[in-house]
């Protein structure tokens, strides 16, 4: 292997790529040729940074500096500067904020490799250690064993419900069925969540790896992810990531002769945000429309076509291969009780540094707006974040101090779901804000149960005469009426969606409501 | 002229969504004519009725013509926060049609959709399979002369 002083890393993504970041490398290239300087710099492409709104951004070691907003003109100076003088170009780097954004602080199970390994090759995943606990899964250890693990581990599902994972697969793992399978959901539908997406960009054979851990434990001999038909970055170095990792004998035919068989397959969605829910993407899957099924029975005993199968969340299968080759003991150490691990947040809204970050579960509200979202915007007032994507709660000031777990926010009648963090400051009004969350359920509804179809009819015309000036005080109490109705009956968890943000956003400001009714 | 798509796919029923996806972006007026789903229905030994109900079920499938360029603007709550409002009130000045409307000249279609999943950059918008982040008036004002040039 070659010896360079220095490595430049590159963050690819869909933001970075918008704003040029490909034109931005060929340049680079051509300026560290032209100064003789290919053969001790090297140039890698990597998945986000992890900052967003900063346009090209480029990490470079040994220094550890980030380089922020890039354009073409700035190419000449870095070079001769800092690669060439070795004098770090200040006015580039991140700002000061940064010095706040404290990357070790970051428990980074899921996102260890993002942003530091080429993730098109699985020779940088190898080198991290990856694949380790597939093969001492596959070699070392029964199927139960594994599930047993993972169910002291503690590890709950990611995608927004926190059922524990080692349950969900201890039901089917015992079934003698002639197939099985395991199904990854991909379909990131939660307005204001991406995390799924720099997981799969950022580092695809981390998710490839617990996919064939996971499969294994269950046994299931084929695997589906299925994830939605935006994500074309993520489909194209998943499709990449399977290739490698059918080359290199670690999927395929008798694995590591140990007589298992292993297929993954892509499966692309077409946009419907039902399809989250398990047994409507199971239908989508099979290519009907998305509607969910009864149930019982279950996915776990019968599911894509009528045979056992485990869905689970991509950020969920991520942490598998972790708790695999560290044991359960070592997870517990990180999060809270009944709360283990970490988790991945997206911040955005009126924050100055949108972005992702992982830290421990249980980590207060505050502390993730303020250390890792960069604090409030241009420094204004905070008043609302919306937490857990559109099915989430609205949380004022007085609720910050909550510690981001299941549990806890349990206790505030909230979720987590799936860790999207939507900061508002005080000029916005949350009349509009959950008028825009209904009309996102009005659209979304899938028709099948009445419930859900007529009550966001109904609560859509409700906010809207609210937000005309039309409403009356004692809508409030029928939009809460409706929305406990819709939790009550509706046929999945869509229709119950709606408890959450109209409870919360009525009664944490009520204010707003009542400044439309004079 | 479907031939060539449908003999990727084995006759099976969970290929149907490939198909039609297929089908729509080899169309140049971006969607899925109705005689496709006869061949398709007699091709996967499906209901012509199954068909429209799973194009017409979602979001990213079209049974009537739409423009070269389909927009697809995001009014999920993150993108609403930051502008979106705005951004869609110029894309109906510059363009001139109301939602689900194509352009006289057939260039573009505006369409609304739900999280395209880049919220650090809100607001957002898909025209065919390029995200446009961080909108401003300004920047979609740029960027429609843009694609209209290249048309």
């Amino acid at each position: 292997m070659k010896f360079y002083r220095s490595h430049l890393l590159i963050g690819i993504d869909d933001s970075s790529l918008q704003a040029g970041v490909k034109e931005f490398e060929t340049a680079l290239r051509n300026e560290l040729a032209k100064h003789n300087l290919t053969d001790e710099i090297n140039i890698l492409e990597t998945g986000t940074l992890g900052y967003f709104g900063t346009g090209i951004s480029m990490l470079v070691y040994p220094e550890q500096v980030t380089y922020v907003n890039l354009k073409l003109e700035y190419i000449p100076e870095i070079v001769s500067e800092h690669f060439l003088k070795g004098r770090i170009v200040h006015k580039y780097i991140l700002d000061k904020l940064s010095s706040k954004y404290d990357f070790n602080y970051q428990g980074r199970i899921v996102l260890k490799n993002s942003g530091v390994i080429d993730p098109e090759n699985i020779e940088e995943y190898i080198g991290t250690g990856g694949y380790e606990a597939w093969e001492k899964a596959l070699l070392e250890m029964k199927p139960e064993e594994i599930v047993a693990e993972v169910k002291a581990s503690g590890l709950r599902g990611r995608g927004g419900a926190g059922f524990p994972a080692g349950l969900k697969w201890s039901f089917t793992q015992p079934l003698a069925a002639e197939q099985k399978y395991l199904v990854i959901n991909a379909d990131e539908g939660e307005p204001g969540t991406f995390k799924d997406r720099l997981i799969m960009e950022g580092d695809p054979h981390k998710l490839m790896e617990g996919i064939m851990i996971a499969s294994y434990a269950i046994g299931a001999t084929k695997a589906y992810i299925y994830i939605r038909g935006e994500y074309k970055l993520c489909i194209s170095r998943l499709r990449k990531a399977i290739d490698q990792a059918k080359e290199y004998g670690l999927l395929g035919k008798n694995i590591f002769e140990s007589g298992f068989d292993l297929d993954v397959e892509i499966k692309i969605g077409a946009g419907a945000y039902v399809c989250g829910e398990e047994t409507a993407l199971i239908e989508s899957m099979e290519g009907n429309r998305g509607t969910p099924r009864s149930k019982p029975p279950f996915p776990g005993v019968k599911g894509a076509w009528q045979r056992p199968t485990v869905v689970n969340n991509v950020e969920t299968i991520t942490n598998v291969p972790a708790i695999i080759k560290n044991g359960a003991e070592w997870f517990k150490g990180f999060g809270v009780e009944g709360c283990t691990g970490t988790k991945v947040y997206t911040i955005m809204g009126d924050v100055s540094m949108p972005g992702l970050c992982e830290v421990d579960m249980g980590t207060e509200l505050r502390k993730i707006i303020n250390e890792f979202g960069g604090g409030m915007k241009n420094n204004r007032k905070f008043k609302a974040a919306l937490v857990g994507g559109a099915a989430g709660v609205f949380l004022s000031e007085k609720l910050l101090d909550v510690k981001m777990d299941f549990n806890s926010l349990n206790e505030y009648a909230a979720v987590l779901g799936s860790g999207a963090i939507l900061v508002m400051n005080e000029e916005v009004d949350i009349v509009e804000m959950l008028w825009s969350v209904i009309r996102f359920f009005r659209h979304e509804s899938c028709g099948k149960c009445s419930p859900c179809s007529n009550g966001n009819e109904i609560l859509y015309k409700l906010i809207n005469n609210i937000r005309n000036g039309e409403g009356k005080e004692k809508d409030l109490d029928l939009m809460l009426h409706i929305a406990a109705v819709m939790n009550d009956t509706s046929f999945c968890a869509l229709g119950e969606s709606l408890l959450l943000p109209v409870k919360s956003a009525i009664e944490n400001f009520r204010e707003d409501f009542l400044q439309r009714m004079k | 002229m479907y031939e060539k798509i449908l003999k990727k796919y084995p006759p099976d029923q969970e290929n149907l969504i490939y198909i039609l996806h297929e089908i729509q972006d080899s169309n140049p007026q971006n969607f899925v004519p109705e005689e496709a789903i006869t061949v398709v229905s007699e091709y996967l030994k499906i209901s012509a009725a199954h068909i429209h109900g799973v194009l017409t079920f979602y979001s990213m499938f079209s049974t009537a013509p739409r423009g070269r360029n389909v927009i697809r603007l995001c009014e999920s709550p993150p993108c609403f926060l930051k502008g979106s409002e705005k951004i869609l009130r110029k894309l109906r000045d510059l363009l001139q049609v109301k939602i689900g409307e194509t352009t006289k000249d057939g260039i573009f279609t505006l369409e609304l959709c739900a999280c395209l999943g880049v919220c650090g950059n809100a607001p957002v918008m898909m025209i065919n399979e390029d995200i446009y982040a961080d909108l401003t008036e300004e920047k979609v004002e740029k960027i429609i002369a843009e694609i209209k040039g290249r048309a």
